[in-house]
C-alpha cells in the first residue's frame, strides 16, 4: 500500500491510504476532541467535534476528521480560530442537554463553551449514538435503535430484546459520556417488568406488558 | 386515440424510423383536439369530470369520428384549471366546469365560435386572449420542455414527435465518449438545486473502477410549493427515461433506478407505465434497439421525507436502510449505492438530456448564461396574479418573472420580497428584482437556485415570520444524525420563535449568527450547511424588521400576533355592529349607536373584526409596537344621528 504524506499543524507526517485524518493525528499525538468516535466502531460523523481544516489544492474546507480520508499533499488544521469557534458553539449545543457530563465539562474549559448559553434541554442523551452503534456492530444484537427523527430522534430499548440480551452484558453503559443510557435502560426494565417487580428465575409465565 | 395492438419490439434504428413514420401517417394536423389538462392540480379542480364531459358530449352529438380528446399532464397554468385547449387552432379555455361542456362542443367544437366568457382575461390590461400563446404567462416563457404535447400514457405520442430518436442517435452514431463529451461542452448543470455539472458528474463515475454502475433519477422533489418534477414526471415521463438511459450507456450502467416520493401517485403510474412500454418496444430493457446495450430500470417509492432528496440519503434509502445522509468525502459518483459508482440527476435535468443529444450541445447553449446554460422550470407562487410553472431561459430578471409573465403581485399591493430556492433558500428584496436568475448570480445574492422554488411575498409580509417559518420547516425535517443541524435548528427555531413573540433576549442576533456559522461549517449534508439562509439572507436585506421586533416589541408588517393589537379608531366606527356579531371571542362591547371598542384582554387576535369591517369604513386597525389607546370614556361613545328627512 502507497505511503502518503500529509502536513499536520505544520508537522510533516506519513499515512496509509485508507486512513482517516483522526486516525494519523492520534497515532501522532495531536489531540482532536471526539464524542461519537470510538475505535472498535466505523466511524459516524455525528457530532462534529472533530471539525478540522483541510487545504487541498488551494481550496480550503471543514471537515469531519473522523470521515476524511488522507490525501498527497493535504495541509490539516486542527486549531484554527473558525474551527476552535464552531467547537465552541457544539459544545454549548450539547451542554444545554448533559450540563455536568464530566467529559463535555473537560471540553468545554479547553474551549471555552458557556454551560447556559442556549435553552436548556429536557432529555441529557446527546444522540452520540455509541450504544446503539457498539450494540449492533460490536455485539451484533440490535437491541438499541435510534427512534423518531430530527428533533425528536431519540434512543430507545426494544424491551423484548432487552431481556434477552442487555442482564449479563451492559458493555454500553461506560460508552455513554452523559450517563443516560443507564436511565433509559432501567426505565424499559421498569416498564417492560410491570409485575412482579423482581424477575423470578425460573418462573414461567412472567409476561411483558 | 386507439393504441393499436401490441407492437413487436424495434430492432434496430430503421425499426424506430419506420415506426414514426406509420404513427404519423395516420395523423392529420388539422384535425381538432380538445386538450384536457389532467395533471395533478387539474386533476384536483375537476380536470377528470370535464374530460368525461367531452368526450359523452362529443360522443351524442355524433362527431367522435371527427374529434379526439386527450387528457395531458401539466401545463403550469394551474392556477386557472382546468385549462382547456382546442387544437388545431389552438383555442383556451379556463377553469371550465363541465357545465360548459357542452356550450363548447356546440359553440366552439361545431360551430367555430369563440366562448368569450371562458378566455382567459389579462390581470394587468383587462384584454382577454384567445389562443394560449398570446396569454402573457406562456408568452414570456420559453417552453422547452413544458411546451411539448402528448398524452403521457402513450408512447406513440412520445415516437411521434421525436421521442427516443436521441437514444438511438446515441446509441447508433455516437460512442459512449461522444455523448458524455456532448453533455460536457452543453454545460448542463444539475437542475436539482446545487447545479454541479451534469457532464463532470458522469465522467467521475464512467472513470471510477468497478463493472456495475447505476444511474438515478431524484424524483424526491420536497420543497414546499415546488412541483416542476411531479410536472415533467406525470406530462412526459418518456423523456425523463430516454435521458436517463443515454446517461446509462454514456457512463456504461445496465440498471436505473426513478426515486419517485410516495406523494406524487400519478407521477409514479405514468413512469410504470411509461417503463412497461418502452420495454415492450425494445427501448427498454434487454439488447435495446437490437444493440448489445441493455438497461433495466427499477422505480422505488419514497416514504416522505424531504432529507431523502439529498443524493446519499436518497441512495441509502434504496438500497433499503432509514434515508439518513451520510458522509461524501468520497462522491457518490465513485462510491453510491452499495458502494458502486452512481450518477444521481434530478427529473429535470434528465429531461434535458435527450435534447441536448437530438440538437447539439451548441442549441442548448443557445439558451442562458454562459454560467448556467439552458432553460429552467420555476415554480413561481405566493401573492402573484399567475400562479403555475414557469420556463425561462437562465439569466432571465426576477422582475420579468414576477410582473411579466406573473402578472404581478395580487390585489394591487406592494412587492416586498422574493424566496427562491425551497427552505434552504434566501429571501431578496425589492432593489434586486433586476437580478439575472442563474445558479451563481442567486448564490451571490445569499439565495440559491435549488429546484426552482419561488415564492413572492407582498407587503404584508414579516420577514422575521417567514424565517421562521422555513426554519420551522427545516427543524422538522432535519434527520437529527449531526449536531449542528439537529441542535443548531432546534435553538435557532425557539430564538427566532421568542423575536416574534417579543420575548427575544438582546443578545438573540449574536446567538442566531453564532448558530448560523455552526449550521453551515460543521453540518453533515447540504441540508445543514445550507439551512441557516432563511435567516441571514432576511437578516442580511430586512435586518431593521429584525431589530424592530427584539428591541421596539414592534411588528413592522404587523403580522406577528403576540406583537399586534386590534383596535377599533372611535372616530370611525359606524357602530354597525358587524364586528360585534362576528368575533368567536365575544371581546367587542357596543351596541346600536354605541361606538365599539375590543377588550383586549379577551381579544384571541384572529383578525376577524378587521377582515369584515366594512370598506366604506375602514375603523379596525392593527397596531404595533404602541399602547392601545385608551378607551373611550362611556359618556362620548353614543353615535347621535340626524334623522333622514322623511
Amino acid at each position: 500500500m502507497s505511503e502518503i504524506h500529509l502536513e499536520i499543524d505544520g508537522r510533516q507526517v506519513k499515512a496509509r491510504e485508507g486512513m482517516t485524518v483522526l486516525d494519523v493525528a492520534s497515532r501522532e499525538g495531536i489531540k482532536i476532541p471526539t464524542l461519537c468516535y470510538h475505535e472498535a466502531l466505523e466511524p459516524y460523523g455525528g457530532c462534529r467535534l472533530c471539525t478540522v481544516e483541510v487545504e487541498s489544492g488551494g481550496r480550503k474546507n471543514l471537515v469531519a476528521s473522523c470521515l476524511y480520508p488522507v490525501e498527497e499533499g493535504l495541509i490539516v488544521r486542527t486549531r484554527t480560530l473558525k474551527v476552535d469557534k464552531l467547537r465552541k458553539t457544539i459544545l454549548e449545543l450539547l451542554l444545554a442537554h448533559a450540563p455536568d457530563s464530566p467529559i463535555l465539562e473537560e471540553y468545554a474549559k479547553e474551549y471555552g463553551a458557556q454551560k447556559e448559553r442556549f435553552e436548556k434541554q429536557a432529555s441529557f442523551c446527546i444522540l452520540c449514538g455509541l450504544c446503539v452503534r457498539y450494540c449492533a456492530e460490536v455485539k451484533k444484537a440490535n437491541v438499541l435503535s435510534f427512534v423518531g427523527r430530527g428533533t425528536t430522534r431519540e434512543i430507545n430499548f426494544i424491551p423484548e430484546l432487552a431481556a434477552k440480551e442487555c442482564w449479563n452484558c451492559k458493555e454500553c453503559f461506560p460508552l455513554c459520556p452523559t450517563s443516560y443510557l443507564q436511565a433509559a435502560y432501567v426505565l424499559t426494565e421498569a416498564l417492560y417488568t410491570q409485575a412482579p417487580p423482581f424477575e423470578v428465575k425460573g418462573l414461567k409465565g412472567v409476561k411483558a406488558c | 386515440m386507439s393504441k393499436g395492438g401490441k407492437m413487436p419490439r424495434l430492432n434496430s434504428q430503421e425499426d424506430l424510423v419506420r415506426l414514426r413514420e406509420e404513427i404519423l401517417a395516420k395523423r392529420d394536423p388539422k384535425r381538432p383536439c380538445v386538450f384536457v389538462c389532467n395533471g395533478t392540480a387539474c386533476i384536483a379542480s375537476g380536470g377528470l369530470e370535464v374530460l368525461k364531459a367531452f368526450q359523452e358530449e362529443i360522443e351524442r352529438q355524433g362527431i367522435n369520428a371527427l374529434v379526439d380528446t386527450k387528457g395531458p399532464g401539466c401545463s403550469g397554468f394551474c392556477e386557472r384549471g382546468p385549462v382547456v385547449v382546442i387544437y388545431p387552432e389552438e383555442i383556451c379555455y379556463v377553469k371550465v366546469r363541465p357545465e360548459d361542456v357542452p356550450e363548447i362542443v356546440k359553440e366552439t367544437l361545431i360551430g367555430k365560435k369563440v366562448i368569450e366568457r371562458l378566455l382567459y382575461q389579462e390581470p394587468l390590461t383587462g384584454e382577454k386572449e384567445i389562443h394560449e400563446s398570446d396569454i402573457s404567462f406562456y408568452k414570456h416563457q420559453t417552453r422547452v420542455l413544458m411546451g411539448v404535447k402528448l398524452d403521457p400514457r402513450s408512447i406513440e405520442d412520445y415516437i411521434a414527435i421525436g421521442g427516443y430518436s436521441a437514444l438511438s442517435k446515441a446509441l447508433f452514431q455516437m460512442t459512449p465518449e461522444q455523448v458524455l463529451e456532448e453533455v460536457k461542452k452543453s454545460n448542463l448543470r444539475g437542475r436539482g438545486g446545487a447545479g454541479f455539472p451534469t457532464g463532470r458528474k458522469w465522467e467521475t463515475a464512467k472513470k471510477a473502477p468497478g463493472d456495475i454502475k447505476y444511474v438515478i433519477v431524484n424524483g424526491d422533489e420536497g420543497d414546499p410549493g415546488a412541483y416542476m418534477d411531479r410536472a415533467l414526471l406525470e406530462r412526459n415521463p418518456h423523456s425523463v427515461l430516454e435521458g436517463l438511459a443515454i446517461g446509462a450507456y454514456a457512463v456504461g450502467a445496465s440498471e436505473g433506478f426513478v426515486y419517485v416520493r410516495q406523494e406524487y401517485p400519478l407521477a409514479l403510474k405514468h413512469v410504470l407505465m411509461a417503463i412497461e412500454q418502452a420495454e415492450s418496444y425494445g427501448l427498454l430493457g434487454e439488447n435495446i434497439l437490437g444493440t448489445k446495450f441493455n438497461f433495466k430500470v427499477k422505480v422505488h417509492q419514497g416514504a416522505g421525507a424531504f432529507v431523502s432528496g439529498e443524493s446519499s440519503a436518497l441512495m441509502t434509502a434504496i438500497e433499503g436502510k432509514v434515508g439518513e445522509p451520510r458522509p461524501k468525502y468520497i462522491r457518490t459518483s465513485v462510491k453510491g449505492i452499495w458502494g458502486r459508482p452512481s450518477v444521481l440527476n434530478n427529473v429535470e435535468t434528465w429531461a434535458n438530456v435527450p435534447l441536448i443529444i437530438n440538437k447539439g450541445a451548441d442549441w442548448f447553449r443557445g439558451y442562458g448564461t454562459e454560467k448556467s446554460s439552458g432553460t429552467k422550470i420555476f415554480s413561481l407562487v405566493g401573492k402573484i396574479n399567475n400562479t403555475g410553472l414557469v420556463e425561462v431561459p437562465m439569466g432571465v430578471t426576477l422582475r420579468d418573472i414576477i410582473f411579466k409573465i406573473g402578472g404581478g403581485i395580487r390585489n394591487g399591493k406592494r412587492f416586498k420580497a422574493v424566496q427562491t430556492g425551497g427552505p434552504s433558500g434566501g429571501c431578496l428584496p425589492e432593489d434586486m428584482l433586476d437580478l439575472k436568475v442563474d445558479f451563481d448570480e442567486l448564490t451571490k445574492a445569499g439565495s440559491m437556485m435549488g429546484s426552482g422554488g419561488m415564492i413572492v411575498m407582498d407587503e404584508d409580509t414579516c420577514m422575521v415570520d417567514v424565517a421562521r417559518y422555513f426554519v420551522d420547516f427545516l427543524t422538522e425535517e432535519s434527520c437529527g444524525k449531526c449536531v449542528p443541524c439537529r441542535e443548531g435548528l432546534r435553538q435557532m427555531h425557539k430564538i427566532l420563535t421568542d423575536i416574534t413573540k417579543g420575548k427575544a433576549s438582546e443578545n438573540a442576533l449574536e446567538l442566531l449568527e453564532d448558530l448560523a456559522e455552526v449550521l453551515t461549517g460543521a453540518s453533515l449534508c447540504a441540508l445543514g450547511k445550507s439551512a441557516a439562509n432563511p435567516f441571514l439572507s432576511t437578516l442580511k436585506y430586512f435586518r431593521e424588521e429584525y431589530e424592530a421586533h427584539i428591541k421596539g416589541k414592534r411588528c413592522p408588517a404587523l403580522v406577528c400576533k403576540d406583537l399586534i393589537s386590534y383596535y377599533i379608531d372611535p372616530e370611525k366606527c359606524q357602530a354597525c355592529m358587524t364586528c360585534l356579531r362576528k368575533c368567536p371571542a365575544k371581546a367587542i362591547d357596543g351596541g346600536k349607536n354605541l361606538i365599539h371598542i375590543i377588550d383586549q384582554d379577551k381579544c384571541t387576535k384572529c383578525g376577524t373584526c378587521f377582515e369584515v369591517c366594512p370598506s366604506k369604513f375602514r375603523a379596525v386597525r392593527k397596531i404595533s409596537g404602541e399602547p392601545v389607546p385608551e378607551r373611550l370614556p362611556e359618556e362620548k361613545r353614543k353615535i347621535v344621528r340626524e334623522r333622514k328627512a322623511q
